[in-house]
């Protein structure tokens, strides 16, 4: 089984995800990567040391912003070209574009949000937990090429060592798939003690209702030596820095204690925090998808909850 | 400006989604609703119409019962709402829901066309990159904010690394994120209203989709097999009765973890 993979990159690095995916493909079969966009050249060759037998490149001038509509025709071309089975994606909010806008070009059938990859009776097989991760469901495809979405954080990259022979190829791009264009971006430093390193960590969400309810958190995380992560919905609305995001587009963090106060438990927010040692909830809807993966959740408020255990916490340590 | 809003009806938040095992499609018999995030696209679709004045329509595909989820929307104050409904549709993939909406939204003929973050029982929060390919539209998506120009649309969206600014010209196709605004609640007479608003049900055909190129027969991804769920330890859910502070703190404590 042929497989291409498309392989981002941020900077001077191949990302993770695509690595990932990389590694298992080349686990399941004949693994070619693709590297697109400025220093693609130049990064290629890397995939060889996780599973890459031949790493196609191309640094069109239209891949230069990391946009996904010329990618879209990049790997168009690409698949036509070389006939792979399957066109697996690390997902990314990149990547994921890439992949949809490849599946309507090619008509070809696309499966998000897996956690693994098997080749059954000589058939690929995907693995996605689906409805909040309430049932794990096996995926198929009709027939090639198959496109496939790995779940951030899902498959690890492998390093095997060995090399890769780098192609270019060429593409045209479409009469629309440069239109949008990047004004401008947006580095964010992180300021301030890591999460990543914490071994305790108070987050919030939108249920904490305004910016300045972060406070209370902050208190709570001082009296437990621990630090204050959130949500991308309460990062995107300005409360609260962007280093502190957890999730698929932030960081992962394994802390010891996790405590989640007016999150709902999105699946985005979950795999950057499923790995925490033990993981409290607080939220005041019965339904919130996060009780379904907590270790201990409270129904209530918690503008109610958070100050009384930041006192017990206080009493408890002094004590 | 004519904004065409992409929404979907989905099971209620309180129902318990499951998989019916013969068909392996999505139960859709409990309580519905309209996708949570897809009320934040329409309020950004109010929003720019109240600015720059315009229409907004809805379009969606789904069963016909799918009209009471886009009443709500018609009573925030969307003005009219196009229903791709069809026995023929059922079962559809990527493939077949991008086609159906684009010959939907070919219909409509927007200058801007909105999408929700992601659908609550799909989650695959992709779709709007395959309608966008095959209407041949620039492509923003997972916008936190967004702002009209003069015949140009600019969104800010996050990404691993940061924030991109991304600009398009219009007609564009524009997906939003969840941070973007705070959806309205529809006033009384807007619910009254909404029951008097142009409501169009039409069919795959209508839309130039021929049946076969949707629903099950159209699909190029299968479900296989269902299973249950990753294995997890055992979780305690308690209520808060004014003790709940203390029962987190005996609870961590218990475990050593202060
Ligand atoms: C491609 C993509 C990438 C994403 N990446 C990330 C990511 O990296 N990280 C991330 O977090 N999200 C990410 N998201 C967004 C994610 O899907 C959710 O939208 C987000 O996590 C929701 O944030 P929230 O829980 O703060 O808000 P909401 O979903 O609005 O939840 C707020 C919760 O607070 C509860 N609440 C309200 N008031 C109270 C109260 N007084 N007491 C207790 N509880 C209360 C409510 O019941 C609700 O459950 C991503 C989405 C996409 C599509
Ligand atoms: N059947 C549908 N009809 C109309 N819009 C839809 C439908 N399914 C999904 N959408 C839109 O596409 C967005 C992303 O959906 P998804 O890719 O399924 O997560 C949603 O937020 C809606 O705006």
């Amino acid at each position: 089984m042929k497989f291409l993979v498309f392989l981002e990159h941020h900077g001077d690095a191949l990302e993770k995800g695509g690595l990932g995916a990389l590694g298992k493909a080349a686990a399941l079969g004949e693994a070619v990567g693709v590297v697109l966009g400025e220093g693609a050249s130049a990064l290629a060759p890397g995939a060889g040391a996780f599973g890459a037998s031949k790493v196609f490149a191309s640094e069109d001038p239209a891949l230069a912003p990391p946009l996904p509509q010329p990618r879209v025709d990049a790997l168009a071309a690409l698949v036509v070209q070389e006939s792979p089975d399957a066109v697996l994606f690390g997902a990314s909010v990149l990547s994921a574009d890439v992949a949809a806008g490849l599946a309507a070009r090619l008509e070809a059938g696309l499966n998000w949000d897996l956690t693994d990859l098997e080749v059954r009776d000589g058939e690929l097989v995907g693995k996605r937990p689906a409805l909040g991760d309430t049932v794990m469901v096996d995926v198929g495809w009709t027939d090639a090429p198959r496109l496939a979405l790995v779940r951030s954080g899902a498959l690890d990259p492998v390093e095997s060592g060995g090399g890769a022979e780098v192609e270019s190829f060429e593409f045209e791009t479409s009469d629309f798939s440069t239109l949008a264009t990047l004004v401008e971006q947006t580095q964010e430093e992180s300021t301030g003690p890591s999460i990543e390193d914490a071994d305790v960590i108070v987050a919030g969400g939108r249920g904490l209702g305004a910016p300045d309810k972060f406070t209370l958190l902050e208190e709570l995380a001082n009296a437990l030596g621990g630090a204050v992560a959130a949500t991308r919905a309460v990062v995107d609305a300005g409360w609260y820095p962007y280093a502190t995001q957890v999730g698929q587009t932030g960081k992962t963090v394994s802390p010891k204690l996790y405590i989640a106060a007016g999150i709902s438990g999105a699946i985005q927010h979950k795999v950057g925090m499923q790995g925490s040692g033990t993981i409290v909830a607080i939220n005041k809807d019965p339904n919130a998808p996060i009780f379904d993966f907590c270790d201990l959740g409270v129904v209530g408020d918690l503008h109610e909850i958070v100050p009384k255990l930041t006192e017990l916490v206080r009493a408890q340590r002094g004590s | 400006m004519k904004i065409a809003v992409c929404v979907k009806q989905v099971p209620d938040a309180t129902v318990h989604k499951k998989i019916d095992p013969a068909t392996k499609r999505l139960d859709r018999f409990g309580e519905a609703a309209l996708n949570p995030t897809d009320l934040n696209a329409v309020e950004e679709a109010l929003r720019i119409k109240e600015a720059a004045g315009g229409e907004v329509v809805l379009v969606s595909l789904g069963p016909e019962k799918a009209v009471e989820s886009l009443r709500k929307a018609l009573a925030m104050g969307a003005d009219r709402a196009v229903l791709v409904a069809d026995e023929g549709a059922a079962g559809s993939d990527l493939l077949g829901t991008s086609r159906a909406l684009a010959g939907a939204l070919e219909r409509v003929e927007a200058d801007l066309v909105l999408f929700g973050q992601a659908s609550s029982d799909g989650d695959g929060a992709v779709l709007w990159a395959a309608v966008a390919d095959r209407l041949r539209r620039p492509l923003i998506s997972q916008a936190a904010s967004l702002e009209v120009g003069d015949g140009t649309i600019t969104g800010k969206r996050q990404t691993e690394h940061g924030y991109d600014v991304i600009s398009a010209p219009l007609p564009a196709v524009v997906a939003v994120s969840d941070a973007i605004n705070e959806p309205r609640y529809p006033s009384l007479k807007g619910i009254m209203g909404a029951k008097t608003k142009p409501q169009e049900t039409i069919s795959l055909g209508d839309v130039g989709v021929d049946a076969g190129a949707a629903g099950e027969a159209g699909a190029k991804t299968t479900v296989l097999e269902l299973g249950p769920p990753p294995s997890r330890g055992d979780s305690v859910k308690i209520e808060d009765d004014g003790s709940a502070a203390q029962k987190i703190l005996d609870y961590v404590v218990e475990r050593r973890l202060l």
